[in-house]
C-alpha cells in the first residue's frame, strides 16, 4: 500500500477533472464566441485526458533491487558514435572497458573515421564500421550503425552507450540480475548529465521521465528503450529482427504477385512486345507467375516458390537468347561461307556461350526493356536487397529507433525492466540551438512511431502496455493546446471576448478543487523531483512541438524527408540567438500587451472585474512558463564550480 | 559447433553437428561463404545432427540463403530436428525456409 496517497490523488484528480470537463461541454460553452470557446474546451480536454494517462503511469509505480548477475553471460558493449570528437568517445571507451562483469568493448564508428580506428587499435577495444553492403542503401542512422554490429558480434547481451555516456563499472553487475527472468529483453537506466547547472536552463535532465513515469510504466510491464545506458537481450532482438524480415518478405512477394498481371497486360502492349522473342519471354513469365500463385496459396515457401520463377524466366532469357544467337551464327556461317577463308572471324564455340550467358543476365535481358516485368520479377525475392542486410532487428520506421524497438519487443512477449539507478554520465547540449535540435529530433521519432504503429491498435500489446506508449506521443502533442492556452487570455483582455458563458461561481467550485488536487499529485508523485522546468518546456516549446507532429506527418503520409540532424554533443560558438525563438518572443510581447489593453478596458468598463482578474493571472503564469526561454537563450554553456575529472575538452 | 562439406552429384552438402547458436553463426556464414565463392550454387545444410538453433541461427540462415541467391543459385535445409522444427514454426521462418525431410530429396523438384 505504498502507493496509496498518490492513488487517493489519481482518482480524485481524474473525478474533479471530468467533474470540471463535464460542466464545460455541457453548461459552459459561449457558443457566440465558438471559434475561441471550442479550441479552449478541447485544449482542455487534451490536459486532462494527458492527467489521466500520468495518473495510470503512476499508479503502479515500481521499485525495484536488482538480483545478482550470472556469472556466464557474454556481453558485448557498444559505443555508438557519428562525429563525435575522438577525446570523447575515447573516453567513453576507456570507462567501458573498465566495466567489472567480463565483457567486450566496440567501438561502433559511423563516421568511418581513421583516428578513431587508431585510438581504438592502441588501447585494444573493438571497432566496427559499416561494410560495402551499406553502400548506395538506406543507412537508417543510429539504428543501422547498430544493426550492422549486432551481424558481427555474439554477445549474449548488449549494453548500449550513445558517445557521451560515461558508464560506471558496476552497471553490468545492476543490470544482468534481471536477465535470470528469461522473458526479459531489456533493462533500461536514467540519462543523466554532468554538465548541467542546477537551475538546468535548457532543461536537460529529466526526473520525471527519469524516475516516477518510467517507474510507472515499469509497473505495467513498459518501461522503454530510450536509446542508451540500457542493456539488451540478443535472442529478443535477433527474434524480432526475424519477424519484420519474413513479415516484409512476405508483404513484397504478395505484392508483387498481386501487380504481375497489370505489369505484364501493359507490357503485351508496349512496342518491344512485337518481337515474338519478347511476347514469348512475356508467356513464359506469366505462367511463373501463375504457377508462383498457386504455390503460395498451397503453402509452398516463400523462397521456394520465387527460386522456381526466377530459374524459369532465366531459362527462358537463355534460350530464347540462344535462339537467337543461334540464327545469328547460322547467318555469319553463311557470310563467312561467301566470303571464303574469313572463317577467322567467327567466334568461337565458348566464347558464343559466354555471349548468350552475358546476354541473358538480368540488365542485359530483353526483359531488361519491360520495367515493369522486371520490377515484379526483382520483388520476387526473399533477398530483401534494397536493403544492406535481410534482417533489421534494431526498428529502422523512425529517427528514434528506441521506442519502436522495444514496443516490437513488448508485442512479442518480452518483458522489460527500469532500474532506477544512475550507472552513466553523459554531456547534454549546452545552447539553445542543438537543444532544441535534439527535442525536435524525439518528437519527431515518437510521432512517427505513433502514425506509422499505433500502440492503440497494435496486435500482441496489452491494453496497460497500449495506454503507456500512448501516453509518451500524447504528451508530444501539447503544443496545439499551448497555442491556445497563450490565445484565449490575450483575447479576452484585448476584446473582451469570453469562451465561457460567464464567470460564476460555479467556474470556481469546479475548477479550483481539480487544480489544487492536480497540483498536490504532482507535489507528491515527484516529491524531491524538480518538475517545473520540464512543466515550462512542454509548454513554451510549443513551436517545436507542432513542427514536429507537421514534420512527422508529411513524412509518414506523403514521404517527404524530416530535415533530419544529428544533436551535435559539443557546443555550437556563436552568440545569443534570438531568432531561434522568435515565435516566442510574439506571444510574449502579445501577452504584455494584453495586459495593458485588459488594464485599460476595465477602466473603461469594457470588461469585467472578475474576467479581467481570472485572465491577468492566467496571463502572468503563461508569462513565467516562457520566462525559461529568456534565460535558456542567455546561457553560456556550462562551467563547473569546480575543477572535474570528467570535463571534456571542446 | 562443428561443420563439414561434401560434393554431391547435383548440390553440395554443408552438414552442422551441434548448436547453432550466436556462436556458431558467423562461422555457418564463413562456411557458406567459402562454398558458394567455390563456384557451388546448390547447397543443402543437412541438420541432422544440429540439436539446437536461436534467432541468430535463424539470422545466419538467412545470410547464406541470400549468398545463394546472388550467385544464382539456392540454399535449402534437411533433417532438422524437432527444437528446430519448433522455433521456425515460432518465427514463422517456416513460411520462407522448408525443411526437407532428407537432403537428396531437398532438390528434387527443381
Amino acid at each position: 500500500m505504498r502507493n496509496f496517497p498518490a492513488r487517493l490523488l489519481v482518482v480524485l484528480t481524474v473525478l474533479l477533472g471530468i467533474n470540471y470537463l463535464a460542466w464545460r461541454w455541457l453548461e459552459s460553452l459561449n457558443w457566440d464566441a465558438w471559434w475561441i470557446a471550442v479550441p479552449l474546451v478541447a485544449a482542455e480536454t487534451y490536459s486532462l485526458i494527458d492527467v489521466g494517462l500520468f495518473g495510470l503511469t503512476v499508479w503502479k509505480k515500481k521499485q525495484r533491487t536488482a538480483p545478482p548477475a550470472p556469472a556466464g553471460a557474454t556481453v558485448d558493449v557498444f559505443i555508438t558514435t557519428y562525429n563525435e570528437p575522438p577525446a570523447m568517445v575515447l573516453e567513453t571507451a576507456l570507462a567501458a572497458k573498465a566495466i567489472r562483469h567480463p565483457h567486450s568493448t566496440w567501438i561502433l564508428d559511423d563516421g568511418g573515421r581513421g583516428e578513431v580506428r587508431e585510438l581504438a587499435r592502441q588501447h585494444g577495444l573493438g571497432y566496427l564500421t559499416r561494410g560495402p553492403d551499406w553502400a548506395d542503401r538506406p543507412r537508417h542512422a543510429k539504428a543501422g550503425n547498430l544493426n550492422n554490429a549486432l551481424m558481427e558480434t555474439q554477445g549474449e547481451f548488449l549494453l548500449i552507450l550513445d558517445a557521451d555516456q560515461v558508464p560506471d563499472a558496476a552497471i553490468l553487475e545492476k543490470t544482468l540480475g534481471y536477465f535470470n527472468n528469461r522473458r526479459v529483453a531489456l533493462v533500461q537506466t536514467p540519462q543523466y548529465f554532468a554538465n548541467v547547472p542546477d537551475d538546468d536552463p535548457l532543461g536537460s535532465q529529466a526526473p520525471l521521465f527519469y524516475g516516477p513515469i518510467q517507474q510507472g510504466k515499469d509497473g505495467w510491464n513498459a518501461a522503454f528503450f530510450c536509446g542508451s545506458n540500457a542493456v539488451l537481450r540478443r535472442e529478443a532482438l535477433m527474434q524480432l529482427g526475424l519477424a519484420g524480415y519474413v513479415k516484409e518478405v512476405e508483404r513484397g512477394v504478395t505484392r508483387a504477385l498481386k501487380a504481375s498481371r497489370t505489369a505484364l497486360r501493359r507490357a503485351r502492349r508496349s512496342p518491344e512486345a512485337a518481337d515474338p522473342l519478347v511476347a514469348g519471354l512475356l508467356d513464359d513469365v506469366e505462367s511463373a507467375t501463375e504457377r508462383a500463385r498457386a504455390e503460395l496459396r498451397a503453402g509452398v515457401s516463400l523462397s521456394e516458390v520465387t527460386y522456381r520463377v526466377r530459374r524459369t524466366v532465366d531459362e527462358a532469357v537463355q534460350s530464347l537468347v540462344g535462339a537467337d544467337f543461334s540464327s545469328l551464327e547460322a547467318d555469319l556461317a553463311d557470310i563467312a561461307a561467301l566470303e571464303q577463308g574469313t572463317e577467322s572471324a567467327l567466334p568461337g564455340g565458348g566464347e558464343l556461350d559466354g555471349a548468350i550467358e552475358r546476354m541473358s543476365h538480368r540488365d542485359l535481358s530483353p526483359l531488361a526493356a519491360l520495367e515493369s516485368v522486371q520490377e515484379v520479377l526483382d520483388a520476387l525475392s526473399i533477398e530483401r536487397s534494397a536493403e544492406a542486410q535481410p534482417i533489421m532487428p534494431m526498428a529502422t520506421i523512425s529517427v528514434t529507433e528506441d521506442m519502436a524497438t522495444s514496443m516490437g519487443m513488448h508485442a512479442m512477449g518480452w518483458q522489460s525492466v527500469y532500474h532506477h539507478e544512475i550507472l552513466a554520465t553523459g554531456l547534454a547540449p549546452e545552447d539553445l540551438s542543438t537543444m532544441l535540435t535534439q527535442r525536435l529530433r524525439w518528437a519527431q521519432g515518437t510521432i512517427q512511431v505513433l502514425l506509422r504503429e499505433n500502440p492503440l491498435v497494435r496486435r500482441g500489446l496489452g491494453p496497460a502496455q497500449r495506454l503507456m506508449y500512448f501516453a509518451t506521443m500524447w504528451s508530444y502533442l501539447s503544443g496545439f493546446a499551448a497555442v491556445v492556452y497563450f490565445a484565449a487570455p490575450v483575447i479576452y483582455l484585448t476584446l473582451g471576448v469570453l469562451p465561457v458563458t460567464g464567470i460564476s461561481s460555479e467556474f470556481f467550485l469546479r475548477f479550483v478543487p481539480f487544480m489544487v488536487i492536480n497540483q498536490l499529485l504532482f507535489a507528491v508523485t515527484g516529491r524531491g523531483i524538480p518538475t517545473w522546468r520540464g512543466q515550462q518546456y512542454s509548454l513554451a516549446l510549443f513551436p517545436t512541438w507542432i513542427r514536429a507532429c507537421t514534420t512527422a506527418a508529411r513524412n509518414v503520409w506523403f514521404g517527404r524527408p524530416l530535415g533530419f540532424a544529428v544533436t551535435p554533443k559539443t557546443r555550437q560558438e556563436s552568440g545569443p540567438r534570438w531568432d531561434l525563438i522568435r515565435p516566442q518572443l510574439i506571444v510574449m510581447a502579445l501577452l504584455a500587451a494584453a495586459l495593458v489593453v485588459g488594464v485599460v478596458r476595465l477602466a473603461a468598463g469594457l470588461n469585467e472585474p472578475i474576467g479581467t482578474l481570472v485572465n491577468v493571472a492566467w496571463v502572468a503564469f503563461d508569462l513565467l512558463v516562457l520566462s525559461v526561454l529568456i534565460k535558456a537563450v542567455k546561457y553560456k554553456g556550462f562551467t563547473p564550480e569546480k575543477r572535474s575529472v570528467d570535463a571534456v575538452q571542446h | 559447433m562443428r561443420f563439414s562439406t561434401e560434393q554431391k552429384d547435383s548440390y553440395t552438402e554443408v552438414s552442422g553437428t551441434g548448436r547453432l547458436n550466436m556462436v556458431a553463426a558467423p562461422k555457418l556464414r564463413e562456411v557458406v561463404g567459402e562454398v558458394v565463392s567455390a563456384g557451388n550454387k546448390r547447397i543443402v545444410l543437412n541438420m541432422l545432427a544440429t540439436e539446437f538453433i536461436d534467432s541468430s541461427g535463424l539470422g545466419a540462415l538467412i545470410g547464406c540463403l541470400k549468398m545463394a541467391r546472388q550467385a544464382g543459385g539456392d540454399l535449402r535445409i534437411a533433417c532438422v530436428q524437432p527444437q528446430v522444427k519448433m522455433v521456425l514454426e515460432l518465427t514463422s521462418m517456416n513460411r520462407v525456409l522448408t525443411p526437407h525431410a532428407t537432403a537428396e530429396g531437398a532438390f528434387s523438384n527443381d
